[in-house]
């Protein structure tokens, strides 16, 4: 059975203390709101996007553990990453948290796995998937503004 | 329930708390509901005035029992709704096995025995909040409906653009967004007076906001999200002194403060039965009746309605007027059993014993490094809200859970407080006459194991 440490493992932790890219991006060509209206979490993605290519992404915003490190380790996965790669990265990451990722492939998600004891605690899948639903509207449609309820 | 077999009362007297105040309903049943309900469980039927006996108070609400992920339940959630004692559960299923009919227009036993026992809540409910008589007591859906109910009859009756209405900043959003509505529909103006830093209304910014065009106050008696009880009397005498009648949201108070409207004086008072011990799905309106007579129907259909032909129709008189369609009949026989419950026990008690909980939880929690209470009024009870220095609300409601501790995380539907607070969401505990000290210090070591996780 998952206990409380598995979904706040110490990755996750470090990252809510000193989450990575977490500041204004001044030469953005993506900015994207994300907004949870239930909880009150709210936060914007910046992507500088060169052709299909994800150069650069940041983060600020205030919202829970699992929400700032989420954000956190996205940004830092999809840097470099093409926008296929980014959504399938996504896609996958998803199906972890809801529990439906074949553990085989988990092993792609690199340091997301740390996400994985989510899967026990539905509530707070939202809180997870904020930042990459906001990741992927920025990829899709300039200036959207997101919501996770 | 082995063990409370002794406790148990069986017969006619065991199905309702014997309160000082109307046990009528019960005892004018038929006697043959009591024997087939015999092996539902059943608690006591006597309780201490005070102290509380709270050990056997809990053993009257069976969820209490539960554990949660194998720790007993310590359930601090209960401004977001009570849970409720065996007899209000048993009045629901009671209903359903046994007294199923609609109410009013039915000759037959049945539906005359539902509707005798439905009109004998509303009696009940008014001496409970010491109404002049049960014609000022519209059964609603709950303290939103209540307040929809008097934003769209009375407001959009007497509301002229230019006019305003005056709330406060601490309201629910129950108590903010009907009067938004109705201010975009009417060209009214929606104004709120501020609160200080403690949590208190500014009672001066309050009374300049009374002006020759505000027609209505509505204000929260106890705010669900900083534990303030404001002083309804006193805002109730400025807002008369000028014309200007009150509604008064009472959703927090009545679970836990002796209303009298009356006393009060205010001209509605809307709550909830559900946090009150009673089912979800019900609630009540009061409105003094010059005004509820004076205002339309808020919603037409059956038993509203006095004579309907195809071209027009006549209203039904009080409380009918405002109660269209087939009413919660059996929600409403829940809230009967729930307010007998609380008169049992003893408004006067039930706030003694939360005020010493509320006292003993502020001192265990101010003693957390790092932990900010939001509402630290003078006046206050029932909810403790707090903010932890780098722990985000939801994780502390989910690493609380994870000790079996349910508390709520997030704006309780009161965003403007969070703004004025200056915090995206808070934490919070809230208490009912059920909980311990030793719950309290659940709450407080669970606190202290969150400090260690995210050191």
């Amino acid at each position: 059975m998952a206990t409380i440490d598995t979904l706040y493992q110490d990755l996750i932790l470090d990252h809510n203390r000193a989450p990575q890219n977490f500041r204004r991006m001044e030469d953005a060509n993506r900015q994207v709101e994300g907004s949870n209206p239930l909880c009150g979490d709210r936060l914007t993605v910046w992507l500088r996007l060169d052709g299909e290519l994800i150069k650069d992404a940041a983060f600020q915003g205030s919202g829970c553990a699992i929400s700032k490190a989420s954000a956190s380790l996205m940004t830092s996965a999809i840097k470099g990453k093409t926008r296929s790669e980014a959504k399938g990265l996504f896609d996958r990451f998803h199906r972890m948290v809801t529990g439906s990722l074949d553990p085989a492939d988990a092993e792609t998600l690199g340091k997301l796995v740390a996400f994985s004891g989510l899967s026990a605690f539905p509530v707070r899948v939202k809180c997870a998937s904020l930042s990459w639903h906001a990741m992927k509207a920025a990829l899709d449609h300039p200036d959207a503004v997101v919501s996770t309820e | 329930m082995r063990g409370e077999a002794g406790k148990r009362v069986s017969g006619e007297a065991g199905r309702v708390p014997s309160g000082r105040v109307g046990s009528g309903a019960a005892t004018a049943r038929p006697a043959a509901y009591a024997s087939s309900l015999a092996d539902l469980p059943y608690s006591p039927t006597r309780l201490p005035a005070f102290p509380l006996d709270v050990e056997r108070i809990r053993a009257d609400f069976p969820i209490l029992r539960q554990k949660i992920r194998g720790k007993p339940l310590v359930y601090l959630d209960n401004a977001a709704t009570s849970q409720k004692p065996q007899a209000v559960i048993n009045a629901v299923t009671r209903f359903y096995a046994e007294e199923n009919a609609n109410i009013h227009r039915g000759v037959h036993y049945l539906s005359q025995q539902a509707t005798a026992a439905y009109d004998e809540v509303r009696e009940k409910v008014a001496r409970f909040i010491n109404a002049r008589t049960s014609k000022e007591v519209i059964f609603t859906r709950g303290t939103t409906e209540g307040i929809n109910l008097v934003a769209q009859s009375y407001g959009r009756t007497v509301l002229r653009p230019g006019d305003d209405i005056v709330i406060t900043a601490m309201e629910h959003h129950s108590n903010i967004v009907p009067w938004q509505l109705l201010c975009e529909q009417t060209g009214a103006v929606l104004r709120a007076a501020p609160i200080s830093d403690a949590g208190e209304l500014d009672l001066e910014a309050f009374q300049q906001l009374l002006g020759d065009r505000t027609r209505l106050v509505a204000v929260v008696h106890l705010s669900n999200a900083l534990g303030t009880i404001n002083p309804i009397r006193q805002l109730v005498t400025l807002a008369h002194a000028r014309g200007i009648p009150v509604l008064v949201d009472g959703a927090q108070s009545a679970p836990h403060l002796r209303v009298d409207v009356r006393e009060l004086d205010c001209d509605f008072f809307a709550f909830s039965g559900h946090k009150v011990l009673g089912p979800t799905g019900v609630g009540v309106l009061y409105g003094k009746e010059a005004l509820l007579e004076r205002m339309p129907p808020y919603q037409g259909g059956g038993d509203m309605i006095a004579t309907v032909t195809l071209e027009r129709s006549t209203w039904a008189p009080l409380p009918a007027k405002f109660e269209a369609g087939t009413p919660m009949i059996a929600q409403v026989m829940g809230l009967g059993a729930a307010i007998d419950y609380v008169q049992q026990v003893g408004l006067e008690a039930i706030g003694a014993w939360e005020h010493q909980l509320l006292t003993y939880a502020t001192q265990r929690v101010t003693g957390i490094e790092g932990l900010r209470l939001i509402g630290t009024a003078r006046d206050k009870a029932s909810v403790l809200a707090f903010v932890l220095d780098g722990v985000h609300p939801h994780d502390i409601g989910t690493i609380l859970d994870d000790e079996g501790v349910a508390i709520r995380a997030g704006h309780h539907c009161a965003q403007p407080v969070m703004q004025r607070f200056g915090v995206p969401a808070t934490a919070r505990a809230s208490f009912a006459f059920y909980n311990t000290v030793a719950e309290v210090d659940a709450l407080a070591d669970g606190l202290t194991r969150v400090k260690k996780m995210f050191a």
